[in-house]
């Protein structure tokens, strides 16, 4: 099993690299300038000096490596120095936003909470609703409660989160008046009141993303209790007389998991990226909406760290659900 | 594969019931499915309403009459119009053309894609470590936001070479199309992993039939349905996406209405006029599932274990 981890870690590494390349010859190569948004007044040798300020001058793969150098090597430093107090980066040169000449890692350290706390909640809350739906549905196979779930699934998957998120807000906000339409970000939770602010502005956005959570959990929850209702040692817990409630609820249940919690795992580098459209449409400030304004703002960096950063959690998270898997199952090996 | 038996009928009396294609069997099977059966009909129903709409209704989508704006259903608008008196009927057509379209073209991309690529893996030894490490690649690029930074970055370029409509239509497609055909290439490729041990293929190969003839002759009718199920899984993840790059102000131009676009202006006016966020949002959601029940249909019938029963 380790020389399992080691192996992959060790594929990880050029992986990576050629992601964060090819995510850097695509910003770079790309037909467009930084400079085009700003006013015509401008003479071109101001605009020149704004372009070898920005860096543009050097030949590309010296601002790659230059990129990668401040991505891997000073943005850690820094993160370490800040957290102990040591003082071991120095002023060595950190990723900066082209929009607001702050360092990326800053920005993206205060819009983590928002979207941890409105995207994470709505995983967990589709997690803990599609459960017991896939366990019912399973072993109701065919029942009205399977059916019905069926085609909620099938909603859940079909229609697009920009929909329902719509959709909720003219009900909910507009035609009922409970919840806001917007995420206020600069609330604080101090006592009862706002606490409960808080939840009433939560409910709309964890709604939307829980409902995508939900169709596909409870989907592959299904399937897999269905695999292992038929099985051998189901009828063999029945043959010794163990009630229904401990055949089902603890040797098919916790079979029936191990596939799951791999999904669930491979489903979180979507909690931190894939709700850009809620967070743009509930305008929850978190990573989602950073993204969006980076891109419309033609702000390089910023784009380029993002982007990068979601791909180095699509690859951990695909390593963290294939070792889980393995140690969940014994009877996966990987040699 | 079939030629030996679908000769000249030599002995119809030697076969007890008339020999039936595989497609009939496919046809029947899907035919016990009612919600693809469903689906089937309000898809086709979709395309034609977007198809023949246009040309019989008398408004253009791109008609302003500013008098009659923001008019409420009516006999002449059964829609209403929108904030510039645009036909909502007109214009909900004209976008279903588009997103149709761009899902489609996408699609047909996409599945070339992914069919040449599995193909190629699965069928020469040589070729399948980098094909794979490729689209292991390609799984691990997080998807939207690359859509995002292409659609944002290429669209100028594009739209002034190849006018705005054209050119952001060609950006669209070839962006949804390069990042989807991961799942095809991965299905394809075991498929002809396992196909290329058969003995039909063992006798092709052995009597000297040149690798290229073996995989269009051989190889490729064989995986046609899982190619056919991710086809339809294509479109339905085709529309969506093209909807969310317009829904996030990065797709058409606005006066160039899709049901993303769409959505997209009719949130502006959400409070006063909920229902025009309800037609397009309804005519993607009703498309994806239409689209969706079909392909869960198809799989069931394209499945011989299941076929039958």
């Amino acid at each position: 099993m380790l020389n399992y981890i080691i192996r992959r870690l060790l594929i990880a590494v050029p992986t990576l690299l050629f992601i964060s390349l090819a995510i850097f010859l695509l910003l770079d190569l790309a037909p467009g300038d930084p400079t085009a948004q700003m006013p015509l007044t401008v003479p071109p040798e101001v605009r020149e000096k704004i372009r070898l300020a920005l860096g543009l001058g050097e030949p590309i793969h010296v601002r790659y490596l230059l990129w990668l150098k401040q991505f891997l090597i000073n943005e850690p430093l820094h993160i370490f120095s800040d957290s102990t107090g040591w003082d071991i980066a120095g002023d060595s040169q950190r990723v900066i936003s082209w929009q607001t000449r702050s360092p990326v890692f800053d920005i993206i350290v205060q819009r983590l909470p928002q979207t941890m706390w409105v995207v994470g909640m709505s995983y967990v809350v589709g997690i803990l609703i599609a459960i017991p739906i896939g366990i019912i549905s399973a072993y109701r196979q065919y029942s009205w409660f399977d059916q019905t779930g069926t085609f909620v699934t099938m909603v859940g998957y079909s229609v697009p989160p920009f929909f329902t998120g719509v959709l909720v807000i003219v009900i909910f906000s507009v035609q009922l008046g409970w919840f806001p339409s917007i995420y206020d970000t600069t609330h604080r939770v101090v006592d009862w009141d706002t606490f409960v602010f808080q939840l009433r502005q939560m409910v709309m956005p964890v709604m939307v993303l829980a409902l995508q959570t939900t169709a596909q959990i409870s989907r592959f929850m299904r399937a897999s209790m269905l695999d292992n209702l038929n099985q051998d040692y189901v009828r063999t817990a029945r043959g010794k007389g163990m009630t229904e409630k401990v055949v089902v609820l603890i040797h098919v249940l916790r079979n029936s998991l191990i596939p799951v919690i791999t999904v669930i795992a491979l489903g979180v580098p979507g909690i931190f990226g894939g709700a850009i459209i809620t967070e743009q449409i509930f305008k929850v400030n978190g990573i989602g909406q950073l993204l969006i304004t980076a891109i419309y703002a033609y702000d390089i960096p910023m784009v380029q760290t993002l982007t990068f950063i979601f791909a180095v959690l699509i690859v951990t998270f695909n390593l963290i659900a294939d070792v889980l898997y393995g140690m969940l199952d014994p009877r996966i090996r990987y040699d | 594969m079939t030629d030996v038996t679908a000769g000249p009928p030599a002995s119809p009396s030697a076969m007890p019931r008339p020999v039936r294609s595989q497609w009939r069997d496919v046809w029947d099977q899907f035919k016990t499915h009612r919600g693809a059966l469903v689906g089937a009909g309000i898809f086709a129903f979709i395309v034609l309403a977007v198809v023949i709409g246009p040309i019989i209704w008398p408004y253009d989508a791109q008609f302003i009459d500013i008098r009659s704006r923001n008019q409420g259903p009516s006999f002449a608008h059964p829609l209403g119009t929108d904030q510039l008196g645009r036909d909502m009927l007109a214009r909900m057509m004209a976008g279903g053309k588009v997103s149709v379209a761009v899902g489609i073209t996408a699609m047909l991309l996409s599945l070339v894609l992914g069919t040449a690529i599995g193909v190629l893996a699965g069928f020469f030894r040589r070729l399948d470590g980098a094909l794979m490490r490729i689209t292991d690649l390609f799984l691990a690029l997080p998807l939207l936001p690359l859509l995002l930074v292409m659609v944002m970055l290429f669209r100028e370029a594009l739209s002034s070479r190849f006018g705005p409509e054209t050119g952001i239509f060609i950006l669209i497609v070839v962006a949804i199309g390069v990042t989807s055909w991961m799942q095809t290439a991965r299905i394809v490729r075991g498929d002809v992993l396992a196909l290329k041990e058969r003995e039909f293929v063992l006798a092709g190969r052995s009597i000297g039939t040149p690798p290229r003839r073996i995989i269009f002759r051989h190889i490729l009718p064989n995986v046609l349905s899982p190619i056919m199920v991710s086809a339809t899984l294509g479109i339905a993840n085709a529309i969506i996406t093209e909807s969310a790059l317009s829904f996030l102000g990065l797709g058409f131009p606005p006066d160039f209405p899709t049901w993303g676009r769409l959505l997209f202006d009719a949130v502006d006016y959400l409070q006063q006029y909920p229902e025009r966020v309800l037609w397009p949002g309804l005519a993607i959601s009703l498309t994806v599932l239409s689209v969706n029940y079909v392909g869960d249909g198809l799989r069931d019938a394209l499945d011989p274990r299941i076929r039958g029963r």
